[in-house]
């Protein structure tokens, strides 16, 4: 059976990409030859979590984790491969791992996790420990342990029954080693020769399990991908389309496609997040939570849910609120708990999807007043994928007017000031004119018409394309060009860890952009492009260039 | 593999007086209880240990309001530094000096900071502190340690969330604790041993931990395999770091020699507030951090700290714009001459250089204090903030090295590279190190009038 049949008949009606499609993404697949470099990733925080959630049951807790620092191209997925784990980190892992073997073994878990007989009184089955090590071994480190490894661990069972006494010492001891190695703190990726050309090298199974896992579910591969890994089933290109079909159709590929628009969206900047609580006194904690829930409810609605454009997220009015957040947005929630579907009327100036939402315009804002400058950059950084020149080291702020100057009092007064300054314009101008348009929304994520007093104009300008509000801004950024092919190549750069090489921009260009069109914006077929490419799976034994992912810098209007 | 070495040998020792028996044997000093002239550290003060310090806040002094008119040591302290007043003797004033480009891009607010601490511009090279604890580092539990008081949105954009300059290169930052109670956890917790108390009684189970580290060691070979360098220099630092932890279970399994000046802190309340930008809630964490910092050193857990107080993102309750928004858009008080209410933080950065300064002075040690002890480089990114120049960056330095620095001075280096500051810090601290810094501000002139 042919690969596009059987995908089909797998995929069925509701994803079913059209026959002319799905042989545009078999040649895509194959108009290029091998793909970039290996990619060792340090796991994420959230990825750490979900895979001890996996691996031992969603009751082991886990203390805090150091966060990966370094954005590369936009995203910390990227940064993560060039990330090491210096002693502080390393410190705070050791200490995870000590206390998640500590849970494992404890008397409330021990027999569920574990299941080994005691033989004697403080004594376990030592095939048994022995089995359960090599089991949960491959597990953690996502392939099963080598010979020399399994020797090794059997060395630190034995040292830990002998200093400590007590049945799972051993196992305790053994399971704090692995939590602590490289093999399960870093991503592991390694190759073998490709079979249908031998001179290329590919991803050996288990790290194209890896791979497909982490990008769908953003966890560790399961036992399904593994056995299919161990029996290298998984480099058939028909074991390879169930294994990503079953996955594409699981509720977890939420938490892949959370995972990816939280690192997009840089949502790791709430964690520095304050708003001042005299002036926004509801924007609280909690409400920071749900502002980042409300947007990923959006996107998670309108891209798997009505499996929609990409581009409706910003123009869309459906969203969802909680109580907390319709004192934001001035709405009345009847349930005092959970979430409630909302839709703002046609004429409502809240109506720029994602955009409009708390959590972009209190993101990127000052904490006690908003920023045009800061939401226009973050448009085109984030959405856009332009890079804006830094503002020159030896700026002259001279000109720049208080703002307690009467004579400006909205951010648009001060920044016409300002940026009327020549060695200010050029970049200004690739921001400001952008973010004047979300000026209705104030830091605090809530609606105003007037600024100290001053009616705010919400009118600018995005790439040539004149808008009267935020409304028609989210028409002009679903309408913009870069918005479709920034998004294609975050979610590809994403799945495999780097920036694109070279070869890659044309090809993401002239196929995976192409197709992404053609299925009309769908997320869904994007990912499953990406996986189903070449691309995705061959290596580079020698690495190539990588160029830049970020655009060029935005020519002036 | 020295470490490796001597647990090796403990363990033939120690197993069979193990399994929870109190050990009051003496065992043989590490080299940790040793100075780095080889003699014994006495709890008379004659040998105590120098610490490395950097205290860092960001956005810079107004210029002009903070650099004495005189040089020497016969200065008088300007208004912005009178808080200064009572460790005047013990700090040194720096002026006049300058970050170079060389025709690299000012990234404004972390350039200048990177050029102080590790002699270039770029992300490359160690910064100081890390090159001070390479040396001394591994005669205590904790090579170094670092805490920010701050948890802002940091105005840099590089390394966000990272809220440290103590760099070994770019994949890997220490980052800053930002929560007291997590690091008098890390410090003081379950695993600390009072150097003081009468009985010693090691851990069984860092033997086991031991030995489940060391599984991990020889596995390596396994994984270089398909490595390219970067990848390899990433698993390098990891095996570093590994090694780090091996050497802390190495000394904790030493009864420690008794400190008198170590006094164990009581656990910290966790400030309200205590990520916010809210300058109050800082200072008041600031305050919490700095004493827990001077007992970690106190009770020799490590001998090199790096104190993040703010990058300068902080806002007094209720305003809209932060120390560095108004740095920019503050005007001139024309009557002043100078930003009125920037000048307002500039105040506060001061005093709590002091606090910081208190903490360790009010640590009595030997026949002085552990400040006396200490040789603490206070730095800042930017000369004047408004306008992102890399010139006349203010840096101070504070204590005595063990008597190896002088201070009570005003140096004034119109014109000169920062890195002579770091190249005299090194000195100080009995490294041998001929030259500091890259490209033009490469150099290899300390300031020779302030090494004893």
């Amino acid at each position: 059976m042919s690969r596009c049949a059987l995908q089909k008949i797998l995929i069925g009606v509701a994803l079913a990409a059209s026959a002319s499609a799905c042989h545009q993404q078999v040649n895509s697949a194959r108009t290029i030859r091998g793909g970039g470099p290996l990619v060792i990733q340090r796991l994420t925080p959230q990825q750490y979590r979900q895979s001890i959630a996996d691996i031992f049951g969603p009751d082991i807790k886990i203390g805090p984790l150091p966060p990966i620092l370094n954005r590369q191209a936009g995203l910390l997925e990227v940064g993560a491969a060039a990330t090491s784990i210096p002693p502080s980190d390393l410190e705070k892992f050791a200490s995870a791992a000590r206390s998640i073997a500590a849970q494992v073994t404890d008397e409330k878990h021990r027999s569920a996790l574990i299941g080994c007989p005691e033989i004697e009184k403080h004594r376990i089955d030592p095939s048994c420990a022995d089995r359960f090590i090599s089991e949960v071994g491959r597990l953690l480190y996502r392939r099963p342990l080598v010979a020399e490894e399994m020797r090794a661990q059997r060395k630190v069972a034995r040292a830990a029954l002998s200093d400590l006494g007590g049945a799972y010492a051993g196992i305790e001891a053994n399971l704090t080693s692995m939590l602590t190695a490289p093999q399960f703190l870093f991503r592991w990726e390694t190759t073998e020769p490709d079979s249908a050309e031998p001179r290329l090298q590919r991803l050996d199974g288990y790290s194209r399990a890896m791979r497909l896992s982490f990008f769908l579910w953003n966890t560790t591969p399961d036992q399904q991908l593994l056995d299919v890994a161990e029996s290298n089933k998984i480099q058939t290109m028909e074991e390879w389309d169930r294994q990503v079909d079953r996955m594409l159709h699981s509720p977890r590929l939420e938490d892949g496609v959370r995972a990816f628009f939280e690192d997009m969206l840089g949502f790791d900047g709430f964690g520095s997040l304050s708003k001042d609580p005299t002036l926004y006194p509801k924007f609280t904690t909690a409400v920071a939570d749900d502002v980042q829930e409300q947007t990923l409810k959006t996107i998670l609605d309108t891209l798997l849910t009505r499996d929609g454009d990409y581009r409706d997220l910003f123009t869309t009015r459906s969203t969802f609120l909680t109580r907390r957040l319709g004192a934001i947005y001035g709405v009345a929630v009847i349930d005092p708990e959970g979430w409630q579907p909302f839709q703002f009327s046609p004429r409502d100036p809240r109506g720029a999807g994602i955009l409009s939402q708390a959590s972009f315009v209190a993101l990127h804002s000052h904490p006690g007043r908003s920023s045009p400058t800061l939401r226009g950059k973050a448009i085109r950084q984030s959405l856009l994928c332009q890079r804006v020149p830094d503002p020159p080291g030896n700026v002259d702020f001279k000109l720049v007017e208080d703002t307690n100057n009467p004579a400006y009092r909205t951010a648009r007064q001060r920044l016409t000031a300002h940026a009327t300054q020549p060695m200010c314009t050029g970049c200004h101008k690739l921001m400001d004119p952008i973010g004047l348009g979300l000026e209705n929304f104030d830091t605090g994520g809530s609606y105003r018409q007037a600024e100290n007093g001053a009616v705010i104009d919400p009118s600018g300008r995005l790439d040539g394309i004149d808008f009267k509000s935020a409304v028609e801004l989210g028409r002009a950024l679903h309408d913009n060009p870069a918005t479709v092919s920034c998004l294609v190549t975050r979610v590809y750069e994403y799945a495999v860890g780097r920036s694109l090489t070279t070869e890659e921009t044309k090809w993401i260009q002239d196929d995976l952009k192409m197709a992404f069109e053609k299925h009309g914006h769908r997320l869904v077929p994007l990912m499953r492009d990406i996986v189903t490419s070449g691309q995705f799976v061959e290596i580079h034994p020698q690495s190539p260039a990588i160029v830049a992912s970020q655009g060029p810098v935005q020519s002036l209007p | 593999m020295k470490v490796a070495q001597k647990l090796a040998t403990r363990r033939r020792v120690l197993e069979g007086i193990y399994h929870g028996a109190v050990v009051s044997v003496g065992l043989p000093f590490l080299d940790c209880f040793l100075d780095s002239k080889g003699r014994a550290l006495a709890s008379t003060g004659e040998s105590l240990p120098v610490r490395f310090g950097t205290w860092f806040w960001g956005l810079g002094l107004c210029p002009g309001r903070w650099e004495p008119k005189a040089t020497g040591p016969n200065f008088v302290l300007p208004d912005l530094l009178k808080v200064l007043s009572p460790f005047r003797e013990q700090i040194t004033i720096l002026s006049g000096m300058r970050a170079a480009l060389d025709g690299n891009v000012n990234r404004v607010h972390w350039s200048g900071g990177r050029a102080v601490t590790a002699g270039e511009v770029l992300d490359n090279l160690p910064s100081v502190d890390t090159i001070i604890s390479g040396a001394i580092g591994d005669a205590t539990r904790f090579r170094s340690l670092e805490v920010s008081a701050t948890a802002e949105k940091t105005v840099a954009a590089e390394l966000v969330g990272a809220y440290s300059w103590s760099i070994r290169n770019a994949n890997s930052v220490n980052a800053g604790e930002t929560s007291p109670l997590a690091f008098y956890g890390r410090i003081f917790g379950r695993e600390f041993h009072d150097p003081n108390a009468a009985e010693f009684k090691p851990d069984p189970r860092l033997m086991a931990r031991e030995s489940a580290l060391s599984a991990i060691t020889e596995s390596r070979q396994g994984l270089v395999k398909q490595l390219g360098a970067a990848d390899r220099a990433r698993l390098d630092q990891y095996f570093t770091s590994l090694r780090q932890l091996e050497h802390q279970i190495a000394v904790q399994l030493e009864k420690p020699p008794p400190l008198p000046a170590c006094v164990l802190p009581k656990v910290p309340v966790e400030p309200e507030r205590a990520n916010s930008d809210d300058v109050e809630a800082t200072i008041e964490k600031h305050a919490i951090l700095v004493n827990l910092v001077a007992l970690a050193l106190a009770c020799d857990q490590t001998r090199v700290a790096n104190i993040y107080f703010t990058s300068g993102g902080l806002r007094r309750p209720g305003a809209t714009t932060t120390h560095h928004v108004l740095t920019h858009e503050e005007q001139v008080d024309l009557k002043l001459g100078y930003q009125a209410r920037v000048s307002w933080y500039e105040a506060r950065m001061m005093e709590n250089f002091v606090t910081m300064l208190r903490s360790l002075d009010g640590i009595k040690e030997g026949d002085g204090t552990l400040l006396d002890h200490s040789l603490i480089l206070a730095f800042s990114e930017h000369g004047y903030a408004k306008l992102h120049t890399l010139d006349n960056i203010p840096m101070f330095l504070a204590g005595k090295a063990g008597g190896r620095v002088r201070t009570g001075m005003h140096i004034k280096a119109a014109g000169d590279p920062v890195t002579r500051v770091g190249l005299t810090i090194q000195q100080a601290m009995g490294l041998s190190v001929g030259s500091f810094g890259a490209g033009s501000m490469k150099t290899d002139r300390p300031f020779a009038e302030l090494l004893v």
